[in-house]
């Protein structure tokens, strides 16, 4: 009872700086698990979001930019392919199913993407689960100017079943490029926490004869989301069309070419990991200014607990405990920290990518970074121990009589 | 129950000279005696008892309390031996100011044999009239007040020797007569010996048996000489 006494009353005395300690404490320990949370989630959930595709097939050109168009609907298209090009791959024997996708155009920055009903009928965009019309909606008609909207981008431009708009054309949203075709949403897609949330989809004849497009393209299309009927079949088509064939380009397996993306993109992890420890060591340090100035202060507490039988390892101890302490309250506070700025980021990716993290994750960081900075602090309270083991007693109690 | 043997204690003044400031050749007090040793300022009052306490360590010369050598310990020995054996009321009080009164009487007991034990603080501050104020903290008290926490504080742990260094310095004459009332009756009830060391004649005069510190210290002869 005696040294959380010590401890609890010497925290409520210097309260302010026990506040402002563990807080810069929060920060580095919040800032620290957000940093790792954000990078192996973000990580996981890129590498794992497939749609429930195997491959892309593309104009030649960069496998990476070809997946970021066609599954996560980021960065321009490579360039298109001709409608041959699809159906030669679809009859393809080893393709278990070959969806086409075109692309070109948006809706206040949402990205427009043509496509077939067979993507929203036939295809499981996760294990198990296949796309699901919000109640009352249905998908478009391939020749019909309608449209099914993901539900991201239905409740950021607020589109209901019934509502009309005309889309913008370019894939960056700009209100002088309106065209005049007006189309109706049919349904809203349920929630499905991928990229499909954020895109309107409509018919592939939609973009591929929207009013303005080139005539000469009428029947290209952007990509060709391929789903394999075994893994094999994968490294045949790439022998196919990237080594023998130079003309079109088939990114594959998707999943290895984002997790190339993270690998290109580590060592701006490791800065901001590095950030985080310089943080981190700069708030041991705080711990240990903050308990060694307020020493001179405390001088004379420690002297009368002395004088009624403290040893001097028990002071060492109590300043030390105390140190870990505010630790422990900062690491405590970490926990808020680390919630608000990955809801925070996690909410960013989400409105950019439609991808979404999932901030409750266990990991071995969530208590690793917290005892590790507990026990920084421990080591900063060790000089200020040093001093409170060395006061003098008689000295510091009172003056000679 | 106290036994000094040749204490000597020096210290190396500014100019880098040794100078001797206490010598006791010879001191007793028995078991619940009550002694009043009269002192100037400087005349190493403090130091004498902060070396019986084991606060100090002596030069040379033997401390013995209830058959326990304070100048043979080593410094965690002599901190157990305070803890156990002694109370100990100092001029300025010496509360512990973030702390309650409660708290402050429980720390006066926290580091010996028994630990701390509330419920027994608690009926210390009630002996002493302050079972109100309890949750006060100390600069919330009169200085009155605050001598009586620092009695309590000196003598729930059932001291066999009570040191007071000049217990009344900070209060006025009522209060110092109340305080040192108080200090005598809780030393007689709990059988435990005072070694009380003032400047003051009034408070001196409270007490039956009392001593001149220059008799006893003979450092100040020989400055003196």
């Amino acid at each position: 009872m005696t040294l959380p006494l010590i401890i609890y009353r010497s925290l409520r005395q210097h309260a302010l700086s026990t506040v402002v300690t563990a807080g810069s404490i929060a920060l580095a320990c919040g800032l620290l698990m957000c940093v790792w949370m954000v990078k192996t989630q973000s990580q996981t959930a890129f590498t794992q979001t497939t749609t429930g595709f195997d491959a892309v097939l593309g104009a030649r050109g960069s496998k990476l930019q070809l997946v970021l168009n066609a599954i996560f609907h980021l960065e321009a298209s490579p360039g298109n392919l001709a409608y041959a090009d699809y159906e030669a791959i679809k009859r393809h024997p080893a393709v278990k199913a070959a969806i086409p996708i075109a692309v070109g155009d948006n809706l206040r920055g949402y990205r427009l993407v043509g496509t077939v009903p067979e993507l929203f009928e036939q295809v499981e965009y996760s294990p198990g689960r296949k796309f699901v019309l919000q109640a009352g909606g249905k998908l478009f008609r391939p020749d019909a100017k309608e449209a099914v909207v993901g539900a991201f981008a239905a409740e950021r431009l607020r589109l209901k079943v019934g509502s009309t708009f005309r889309p913008f054309h370019g894939l960056a949203f700009d209100p002088k490029s309106e065209h005049t075709d007006a189309y109706v949403v049919t349904g809203i897609l349920a929630q499905t926490n991928t990229p499909t949330d954020r895109v309107i989809w409509i018919p592939l004849r939609g973009i591929q004869t929207m009013s303005g497009h080139d005539a000469r393209t009428a029947t290209d299309v952007s990509a060709v989301l391929v789903q394999l009927r075994t893994a094999s079949a994968g490294f045949m088509l790439d022998l196919m069309y990237n080594k023998q064939g130079n003309r079109l380009t088939l990114a594959y397996p998707v999943g290895a070419i984002i997790a190339e993306l993270f690998s290109k993109i580590s060592w701006f992890d490791q800065v901001l990991a590095l950030v985080a420890y310089l943080v981190a060591l700069v708030a041991a340090g705080s711990v240990l200014t903050s308990i060694y100035n307020s020493m001179s202060a405390r001088g004379r507490d420690l002297a009368i607990l002395r004088a009624l039988g403290a040893q001097r390892r028990t002071i060492f101890g109590a300043v030390v405990a105390e140190a870990a302490c505010i630790g422990l309250l900062g690491a405590a506070a970490g926990y808020v920290i680390y919630f608000a700025l990955v809801t925070g980021v996690a909410g960013v990716i989400r409105a950019q990518t439609g991808v979404v993290l999932n901030v409750m994750a266990q990991h071995p960081v969530m208590w690793l970074c917290p005892l590790a900075m507990i026990a920084l602090c421990a080591l900063g309270g060790i000089v200020p121990a040093f001093k409170a083991y060395r006061t003098p007693v008689a000295e510091t109690l009172a003056p000679v009589s | 129950m106290l036994n000094i043997f040749e204490l000597k204690k020096s210290f190396v003044s500014p100019d880098g000279e040794r100078v001797e400031i206490l010598h006791v050749p010879a001191f007793t007090l028995g078991a619940g005696e009550l002694l009043a040793l009269r002192g100037e300022s400087g005349s190493g009052k403090t130091t004498f008892l902060n070396l019986i306490a084991g606060i100090l360590a002596a030069d040379t010369g033997r401390v013995t309390i209830e058959g326990a050598e304070m100048t043979a310990l080593s410094e965690p020995g002599r901190d157990r031996l305070r803890a156990a054996k002694l109370g100990y009321i100092f001029q300025a009080f010496n509360l512990l100011q973030g702390y309650t009164v409660l708290e402050n009487v429980v720390l006066g007991m926290a580091f010996g044999p028994r630990g701390a034990d509330r419920a027994h603080a608690r009926a210390m501050l009630e002996r002493v009239g302050l079972g109100h104020r309890l949750d006060h903290f100390p600069g919330q008290l009169s200085s009155g007040q605050q001598q009586r926490v620092a009695v309590a504080r000196a003598l729930v742990n059932r001291p066999k020797l009570v040191l007071a260094d000049e217990p009344t310095g900070n209060l006025d004459r009522k209060h110092a007569r109340e305080s040192l009332a108080l200090i005598g009756e809780v030393c007689r009830e709990h059988g435990a010996a005072l070694l009380l060391v003032s400047h003051n004649e009034e408070t001196l005069g409270h007490f039956e048996q009392r001593s001149d510190f220059a008799d006893i210290n003979r450092a100040l002869n020989e400055t003196a000489k």
